[in-house]
């Protein structure tokens, strides 16, 4: 309307400062990723003349980033198909890793068990915490999410709340309030090969030899299966979706236990990495996780995955300089501005909620 | 019958039972010893109460679900940490900085304001941070809110709880870090004696009732209000109300500053009141405390949030202690050998009945009129999940 009176060619050009925003939006966020590692980076160069240590940071961080991105799948699973931050999934990342620490004891499994006995073990573990927790969501959705499908939107994500409560408290039940140790199963620090400094350990090897398989048979899942082809349709238009006959209970219930797989899957990964449970690491997980997911663009499932490894790399370079201490509050600084600037994520397309 | 149906169309009868109420919360200490475990516990309740209120304001009205509420309790228990304790001992030279407090913190070094004055102060600082957490709401809407105001809340509380390594102007630190700032000043009330909690509850129960009050009179006349109105019409349909002339970013930021200043106040009441400062309370899952509160109540109902934050602290004071843990129910479980406390898993049961209140009864247990419509009738937000992509 405002262009009536503006002759065509000025129309045609936008101006300086709309170029400039829009330059921010698309760029911006990238560059204030890179910056983050960069300026450490250079540091490294001027005090020690290599790149040894922020190298060693990102290859942690991916590691870290791999478990992330096994639970921001979860987040934007969910998301996709139903538009729910499910507040409760970090939690349910946390019940995996307990139920992979119970079964331990149960199988007998500890640092001194040999190599085929562990990889069976580990096997059943992981078999067992996948279920155990896939298993978990779909009835928290059935209990929590299901009766409030008509329900203004932030009623099933005050639930979510509650439950994320629920299930810590359900975790301080099991193994008490303070922190954990785990033996070390597969000795995860322990250097497997040095490329230029760069040492690999164990535990890096296994998050992604665990979660790589995992992303492609998930995102085959959903790209070729009926099913996945059923979620994809009620994740666009439910309506249109039932008038097909795809059942969409039985469709978001899928994806509740897809993802929670997917989280058990974390879990376990995690405690072999960290060696250690607590009660409340689903907490901080399940907001690193959406960080992740909301970086890459809610909904996404490749964007998930990108997400997790920068969430991941910035975790790590964080706590490795800044202090752990101050983790939590870098990347929920990082959350923040990816909402403000980016709502849309990385690679996401814009949500009705961001947009 | 006839005179008692004459009676309800007056218009005074409805201010008969919040009077008569009122004025029976007001006068109960006079019966009760100065000193009593169960004083002390009203006290807390009336301190939620307000904070509650405020809560209200900015969920209940406004419709924005607020997850880092703890952000106020943290800045309004640090304005007493900062201005009424000898935490920042050096300033001022030996004297320190005084205004207008008497007795004992006048000798002491450090910085001692009046309290009355530190709630102006809090009310301030909060309604400033609210309005700065909400800047970057106001381009997203529903749960993205939640998580934003999650992340403010988790970064203030960081901040604090870390705040012994961030040094300000001088060698003065941020906070105590992990410590607590220890002793605050009494409550000094210009023409009273101080305030002494170890003696007498009964001055502090009747300010923070005093708060009470003036916190219930202003929410609701806001509620009654052209701003009360914009917010209940942003909470029904935002898009509807911009095109009606409600200017959103105006109205959006007055809820979270009036909500945070009420927020402010309360913190500073209970820090003064503990007389003690520790960043470690500053955690999420006091948010979630009083958002159960203003859910079990009745989202947006005020004498609904009054009943739920007096409840819900009391099934955190006694219930759970008491009742749940050395009563009946605690001796049945050592019995049946499950050795665990309740108090333990409190925040387990608050989110519990989180759950229970939104599955079951989602308007509360004394329902908002309109609330109530929107939620059966279908008005406003109740696009479902599904009709949402429309």
């Amino acid at each position: 309307m405002e262009a009536a009176g503006i002759s065509a060619d000025q129309a045609l050009k936008p101006r300086t400062s709309e170029v400039i925003s829009e330059f921010i939006s698309k760029y911006g966020l990238i560059a204030l990723l890179i910056a983050f590692p960069a300026y450490y980076g250079i540091q490294d160069l001027i005090n020690d003349g290599n790149l040894t240590r922020i190298g060693n940071n990102l290859v942690d961080g991916l590691s870290n980033g791999a478990i992330w991105a096994l639970v921001a799948l979860g987040y934007t699973l969910v998301y996709g198909i139903i538009e729910l931050i499910n507040f409760a999934h970090g939690e349910i990342f946390m019940i995996g890793a307990f139920t992979s620490f119970a079964l331990w004891g149960t199988l007998g499994l500890t640092a001194n068990t040999g190599t085929g006995g562990l990889i069976g073990g580990l096997l059943v573990t992981l078999v067992v915490a996948m279920l155990v927790s896939g298993s978990l969501n779909v009835m928290i959705e059935r209990v929590g999410y299901r009766p409030l499908r008509g329900a203004p939107k932030l009623a099933p994500l005050i639930t979510a709340v509650g439950f994320s409560f629920i299930l810590q408290n359900v975790g301080i039940l099991w193994l008490g309030a303070s922190q954990r140790a785990v033996p070390d199963l597969i000795h995860s620090q322990k250097e497997l090969f040095n490329v230029f400094g760069l040492s690999i350990s164990r535990g890096d090897l296994l998050a992604v030899v665990v979660t790589v398989p995992l992303v492609l048979l998930l995102t085959s899942f959903v790209a070729q299966s009926r099913l996945g082809k059923a979620m994809r349709a009620t994740a666009q238009d439910p309506e249109a979706a039932k008038l097909m006959g795809i059942n969409v209970d039985t469709t978001i219930s899928l994806t509740f236990l897809l993802g929670g797989l997917l989280a058990g899957a974390a879990g376990l990964i995690n405690t072999l990495y960290q060696t250690s449970v607590w009660y409340f690491q689903g907490f901080t997980a399940g907001l690193i996780a959406f960080t992740a997911a909301v970086m890459g663009g809610i909904g996404n499932l490749r964007g998930a995955v990108l997400g997790g490894v920068i969430i991941g790399i910035i975790q790590q370079v964080s706590d490795n300089r800044i202090g752990n201490e101050w983790t939590p509050a870098v990347i929920f600084a990082y959350l923040v501005l990816i909402m403000v600037f980016r709502p849309q994520g990385l690679i996401g397309e814009e949500t009705r909620e961001a947009g | 019958m006839n005179t008692l149906r004459e009676l309800r169309t007056r218009e005074w009868t409805k201010y008969l039972l919040p009077a008569v109420v009122l004025l029976a919360v007001a006068l109960f200490p006079l019966f009760r010893p100065p000193l009593d475990g169960f004083m002390d516990d009203c006290i807390l309740a009336l301190a939620y109460v307000v904070m509650a209120l405020g809560l209200n304001l900015v969920v209940g009205f406004a419709g924005l679900l607020d997850l880092g509420y703890v952000a106020f309790y943290a800045l309004g228990a640090m304005a007493v940490g900062w201005w009424a304790s000898d935490f920042y001992t050096g300033v001022g030279g030996e004297d320190g900085i005084h205004i207008g407090v008497s007795g004992f913190a006048a000798t002491l070094p450090g910085i001692h304001i009046n309290f009355l004055l530190i709630l102006i102060g809090a009310i301030l600082v909060c309604a400033v941070a609210g309005a700065i957490i909400g800047l970057p709401t106001l381009r997203l809407r529903g749960d993205y809110i939640a998580i934003v105001t999650l992340a403010f809340g988790e970064i203030i509380g960081r901040i604090f709880q870390n705040g012994d390594e961030i040094t300000l102007i001088g060698d003065y630190k941020l906070s105590n870090g992990r410590q607590s700032i220890a002793p605050i000043d009494s409550i000094d009330i210009p023409f009273l004696d101080p305030f002494d909690s170890a003696l007498n509850l009964r001055p502090y129960y009747w300010t923070v009732f005093a708060m009470v009050l003036v916190v219930l009179f202003v929410n609701i006349r806001l509620r009654d209000s052209k701003l009360g109105r914009a917010w209940i019409a942003l909470r029904e349909d935002e898009v509807a109300a911009a095109s009606m002339g409600v200017p959103l970013v105006k109205t959006k930021l007055l809820a979270y500053a009036t909500g945070g200043a009420f927020g402010g106040i309360a913190g500073a009441f209970l820090g003064t009141y503990f007389s003690s400062v520790n960043a470690n309370q500053f955690q999420f899952g006091f948010s979630i405390f009083i958002l159960a509160m203003v859910i079990l109540g009745g989202l947006g109902s005020i004498w609904g949030v009054v009943i739920g934050a007096v409840a819900l602290s009391f099934v955190n004071t006694r219930l759970i202690p008491d009742v749940l843990d050395q009563g009946w129910v605690g001796k049945k479980l050592t019995d049946l050998g499950l050795d665990f406390s309740f108090v333990e898993i409190s925040f387990g049961i608050f989110g519990f009945i989180l759950v229970i209140m939104m599955v079951l009864r989602p308007e509360g247990i004394l329902p908002e009129r309109r609330r109530k419509m929107e939620l059966t009738e279908g008005i406003g937000e109740t696009e479902s999940v599904f009709e949402a992509r429309g």
